[in-house]
């Protein structure tokens, strides 16, 4: 910690999630700058851009999903994290082509949201140096010479099965939409049936016990996530 | 027993009360009566109005006729009018009260001059009295003006002082309902003065007759009229009054009039004198039509005229009865006695005395055997009846030749069997052989080809037997005799042989009418549904009545066409307008009735005790009256019969919704308990360590700070996934479910279930053996996936600890079939079935947690929303459950993966 602390944006109308995010948050040593509508959650951008924002996508004075268009419409590029209900996958998917870098759905642990957090920002600072060489438990990814390994042996992968490891691992943490992954794999010519025979085939070759998969997970009804590595 | 009597009276009569009841939401009448044209009723009327303009109510004059009148016209201006209406009427331009625009308007009080008018054809109603009656029901106070030769029951009285008829008439109903009569009296000598100085107006056409009509004698017994008409109303009210006010009071005796009528012209003044009579006597009264076998012969008009006479009884306030039988006079006495009356009315024979001693006199017969019953017989006056007499025209089948060959042919085939008996017997018995022929004519076709054949008989026994044979003289004096009785007792038996038939005619179409009635009772009965019930009452009326049939009935606040015979697509508006004025009135409306009788059909409305439930249109290409008061009395017990039908189906429909409602509110209920306590155990627990974490944190030590923590999350993580379980049932109830259903892999959803249920699953093992090369199958996976988060939680809380939950999946033909198994003690045999339900819970050790009594009632709603099935059963190779899903496997090929 050298230098300013990270600043997250709460956007969430209900008091109770806010004074849980602020002592949550303040623990791990953000700053943390509460808004409780659309109105005042782009004052507070105006006076100062957030390193990250939380946003909550029922709002009383706006739908959350209009200030999320509205910021991305405009150069604001910090990560925006969305806090959704569970049965709202339709509304996840939605925020997540808008623009939205992850999402958590209520009711969540302080953990989960800290490592989506901690992705999203990640992602942020490095967003032009890969690193060359991607590791996660027995996985290995070399995203220059195109080798995966498992367990120290080459996994034979094909080249569409070899593409979703690239765009998941570029992107290790975080949900991906299946929409996305098929526009990075097939340039967006092809269907999501598709996309889960070859997951499936990858999870074959990568995952220890593919039934009960820890690399390559399934977020129902959103598309996939990478474990993130510690 | 007098005492019984007395507590009665001093009850409040029940029909006393309801008038008042039902007098308060009606607006309130007020007549202004004359006993001429020009005593000032309008001029009253007018300046009564302004002082209740002046006190504040709104008032509004809908037709006032000033007849050019100073005074009237400046009292008018200062009224709100409402324009009137303009009818175009064969190139004439009427104009007329704009009803519509007055309900619209809504006053509390309007002004609607001369009662009595007569509305311009097309109106809504043909009289303006209707109008009236209209505005009074939507709670509009009327004030109006009358003469009193325009009151029904006065107006032959009214046509026998004046010698002018008026033809527009008001019933006494009206008179008698209104709240107040005010008599506006002047002395004959002023009125006489007014119409010499011009105050009067007269219609041209009338002109001619005001010199006789404004004498001064003709206007005091008019004037008292006027004054007896009042003062019977208020006696009316009175006993109305008293009734209502259980005073105790002589009441009158119970007195029954009859009146008896026939198709004579004369039977509408009949009828007009039986109220009369009856409204001073406070009697009941009826109009008693007996219909003989001639009426099978008579006219059309004649018909016409009684049911006219009928029908004006109807609106008279009395009862009309047709009854069958054969000697008038005597069904008229019977009927007086079984129903207690005490006075039968009957006109005055008209006959000549020769015509009467061969026919007979109904009156005479009458006086002759009503015993201690009074009989009027009232003079008809036929001038004043304007009659037509009108004899009855032979109906067209009589003259057909059929019935006079078939007789023909009877007299020769007892010629021949004459000749063959000849041998044997003595010629006179041949006679009997003839006879037997003009019988059989007599019971095959009546009375004219059986007088036919009597002669005919006599002509041919005369010439082919009597001697000198083949001759028409008879040379035997003794045989002249005989031949004369021959032809007598040939009438004789005619005669009365065709009666007998007639009657077993008229009998006979009486119990098919009622073998059809008990018919229709009996299919009523058996319809289940409200459309097959239409279907067959429209059936029933065309076919008895022989008309045109449709029923409308309400759906979503309109009158929609339900059912037709012959079938009917759609009517024009002045049917549906009559169809809903029918309906919302509870009145009968349409051709031939009072409203709207510019309409098609006749529409009459089904009625049940809680009022309308349709409306029945009728129409007929027959011209004239479109039904007798016979057949509309059978229409409307089909149709009472019918909406009392459809109330029952109705019932029954509301039985099942009430019981399905009262299910509904049970589990309610069950779940008004399950949620108070699968939401408060946890938070209880919650509050309780919260709170102790809050204020006695340095008291604990940090082995019971972390197991408080730990209560907190495992709680609130229950609560979660009970408020999950809830919305998914909500959704699921409300329809809300619409699985979006795509191609999905087995083990990929598996994987995040069993992901998401790592924390219920941390004390057990999962085993999963899923069947390589498993195809996709077509599901929701997040509704799968939670399906199968409920198995496994299920499995979870009733497997101890330790156990090993299995997970197995695998092809079976057409299906792919996922079981999840447990090791827990199993599903009692009888609840295989019941925990399915919701809120049902099997029973179980004390140790196990309590569930939701939700997990698989989800389960099993989701499941069959993507057209598998979910069945649980105990496991055979040990103990514990075992929980099957079945879905089918998509036709669809697997893709097939272009770089693979």
């Amino acid at each position: 910690m050298s230098a300013a602390p990270i600043r997250i944006l709460v956007v969430d109308d209900e008091p109770p999630i806010r004074r849980l995010l602020r002592a949550g948050l303040g623990t791990q040593g953000y700053e943390v700058v509460e808004a409780g509508n659309v109105a005042d959650a782009l004052l507070a951008i105006a006076a100062q851009p957030p390193d990250v924002m939380l946003l909550d996508l029922g709002l009383p004075d706006r739908n959350g999903m209009d200030l999320l268009a509205q910021l991305r419409a405009t150069d604001a590029d910090f990560p925006i994290v969305v806090l959704s209900s569970r049965t709202d996958e339709k509304g996840i998917v939605q925020a997540l082509e808008l623009g939205a870098d992850d999402y958590v759905s209520k009711p969540f642990g302080m953990q989960e949201l800290l490592a989506r957090l901690r992705v999203a920002l990640k992602h942020r600072l490095q967003q032009q140096g890969e690193r060359p060489i991607f590791r996660l438990g027995g996985l290995s990814v070399d995203l220059v010479r195109r080798i995966v390994t498992v367990h120290g042996r080459d996994a034979k992968l094909s080249p569409r099965e070899y593409d979703i490891l690239r765009v998941l691992v570029q992107h290790a943490g975080k949900v991906l939409t299946h929409r996305l992954i098929i526009r990075e794999v097939w340039g967006g010519i092809a269907d999501i049936q598709n996309l889960r025979v070859h997951v499936r085939q990858l999870r074959q070759k990568i995952e220890d016990d593919p039934e009960r998969p820890a690399f390559v997970l399934t977020e129902t009804g959103v598309g996939y996530r990478l474990q993130a590595p510690d | 027993m007098a005492e019984d009597r007395r507590d009665q009276h001093l009850r409040p009569l029940p029909d006393a009360l309801l008038q008042a009841a039902k007098r308060e939401s009606r607006g309130r009448l007020k007549i202004f009566l004359g006993a001429a044209p020009g005593v000032g009723k309008t001029f009253e009327m007018l300046q009564q109005a302004a002082s209740r303009r002046d006190e504040g109510v709104d008032v509004v004059v809908g037709v006032v006729e000033t007849h050019g009148r100073k005074e009237t016209e400046q009292l008018l201006s200062g009224l709100e009018i409402i324009p009137r209406r303009l009818v175009d009427y064969k190139g004439h331009r009427l104009d007329e009260m704009d009803l519509d625009a007055i309900l619209q308007r809504r006053p509390q009080l309007v002004l609607v001059d001369e009662l009595a008018h007569t509305n311009a054809p097309g109106s809504r109603h043909p009289k303006r009295y209707l109008d009236v009656e209209e505005l009074l029901s939507v709670g509009i106070d009327v004030y109006t003006t009358l003469n009193v030769q325009h009151v029904e029951s006065l107006n032959d009285v009214v046509a026998q002082i004046t010698r002018i008829r008026v033809r527009e008439t008001v019933p006494d109903a009206i008179v008698d309902r209104a709240d107040d009569i005010e008599i506006i009296d002047i002395t004959p000598r002023d009125l006489i003065q007014r119409l010499h100085e011009g105050k009067v107006y007269v219609s041209r056409t009338a002109e001619r007759a005001v010199a006789h009509y404004f004498s001064p004698g003709n206007l005091t017994a008019l004037r008292e009229l006027a004054l007896r008409r009042t003062a019977q109303r208020v006696d009316a009210q009175l006993l109305n009054h008293m009734q209502a006010h259980a005073i105790p009071g002589p009441w009158a005796a119970g007195d029954r009039v009859l009146v008896c009528i026939d198709d004579s012209p004369g039977s509408e003044a009949l009828i007009r004198y039986a109220r009369r009579m009856t409204e001073r006597l406070q009697a009941p009264w009826t109009a008693l039509h007996v219909e003989t076998a001639s009426a099978l012969r008579r006219s059309v008009a004649a018909q016409d005229r009684i049911a006219a006479s009928l029908r004006l009884a109807e609106r008279l306030g009395g009862e009309a009865v047709t009854i069958p039988g054969r000697d008038v006079a005597a069904e008229m006495v019977r009927y007086a006695e079984t129903h207690n009356a005490t006075h039968i009315i009957v006109g005055k024979p008209d006959k000549s005395r020769l015509r009467e001693a061969v026919q007979g006199s109904v009156a005479h017969d009458v006086i002759r055997s009503a015993g201690d019953i009074s009989v009027h017989v009232i003079a008809l006056n036929e001038s004043a009846a304007e009659t037509d007499r009108h004899r009855p025209v032979a109906p067209k089948g009589r003259l057909e030749a059929a019935p006079y060959l078939f007789s023909t042919l009877f007299v020769v085939a007892a010629l021949g069997l004459g000749f063959v008996l000849d041998e044997f017997l003595d010629v006179r018995n041949i006679a009997l052989v003839f006879l037997t022929s003009v019988l059989g004519a007599a019971v095959s076709f009546g009375l004219w080809p059986a007088l036919f054949a009597s002669l005919l008989s006599m002509l041919a026994f005369n010439f082919f037997f009597l001697p000198p044979i083949e001759t028409f003289t008879i040379a035997d004096p003794e045989n002249v005799v005989a031949l004369f009785f021959f032809l007598l007792v040939a009438v004789i038996a005619s005669n009365l042989t065709a009666r007998v038939r007639s009657q077993a005619i008229v009998a006979s179409q009486r119990a098919k009418t009622t073998e059809d009635l008990y018919l229709f009772s009996r299919k009523l009965t058996s319809v289940g549904t409200i459309d097959d019930l239409l279907w067959a009452t429209a059936y029933q009326i065309a076919a008895m009545l022989k008309v045109r049939v449709v029923i409308l009935m309400p759906e979503f606040d309109k009158l929609e066409l339900k059912a037709g015979y012959p079938p009917e697509d759609q009517l024009d508006d002045a049917d549906l307008a009559a169809a809903r004025w029918a309906f919302e009135r509870d009145r009968e409306a349409g051709r031939g009735a009072d409203t709207l009788p510019g309409a098609k059909r006749l529409f009459l409305p089904m009625r049940t005790s809680s009022g309308p439930v349709g409306v029945v249109g009728i129409d007929s290409d027959k011209p004239g009256l479109l039904l007798t008061p016979e057949q509309r009395r059978l229409i409307h017990s089909l149709a009472d019969q019918a909406a009392l039908a459809a109330e029952r189906i109705q019932l029954v429909a509301d039985v099942d919704r009430a019981r399905l409602s009262a299910e509904s509110d049970r589990l309610r209920s069950a779940l008004l308990t399950s949620i108070s306590h699968d939401l408060k155990t946890p938070l209880a627990a919650i509050i309780g360590a919260a709170g102790m974490l809050k204020s006695y944190s340095a008291a604990l030590d940090e082995e019971a700070k972390a197991d408080l923590i730990g209560t907190v999350q495992d709680e609130a993580e229950r609560l979660n996934r009970f408020i999950a379980n809830l919305l998914d049932m909500t959704r699921l109830e409300s329809g809300a479910i619409a699985p979006n259903a795509a191609l999905n892999d087995v083990s990929d959803v598996l994987g995040a279930a069993l992901h998401r249920a790592a924390a219920v699953l941390s004390s057990h093992r999962v085993d999963l053996q899923i069947a390589p090369d498993l195809p996709m199958v077509r599901v929701d996976a997040v509704l799968f996936e939670q399906i199968l988060f409920n198995l496994l939680d299920n499995a979870a809380k009733y497997a101890p600890s330790g156990s090993a939950i299995r997970v197995q999946s695998w092809q079976d033909d057409d299906a792919v079939i996922v079981q999840v198994l447990d090791e827990g003690e199993g599903i009692p045999e009888a609840d295989l079935e019941r925990i399915f339900d919701k809120f049902y819970r099997a029973q179980k050790g004390d140790q196990v947690r309590a569930g939701t009594g939700l997990g698989l009632p989800i389960c099993r709603g989701f499941v069959e929303a993507m057209s598998g099935t979910i069945t649980a059963a105990n496991r055979t190779d040990r103990s514990g459950a075992i929980f099957t899903i079945r879905l089918p496997v998509p036709d669809q090929k697997r893709p097939v993966d272009e770089a693979a």
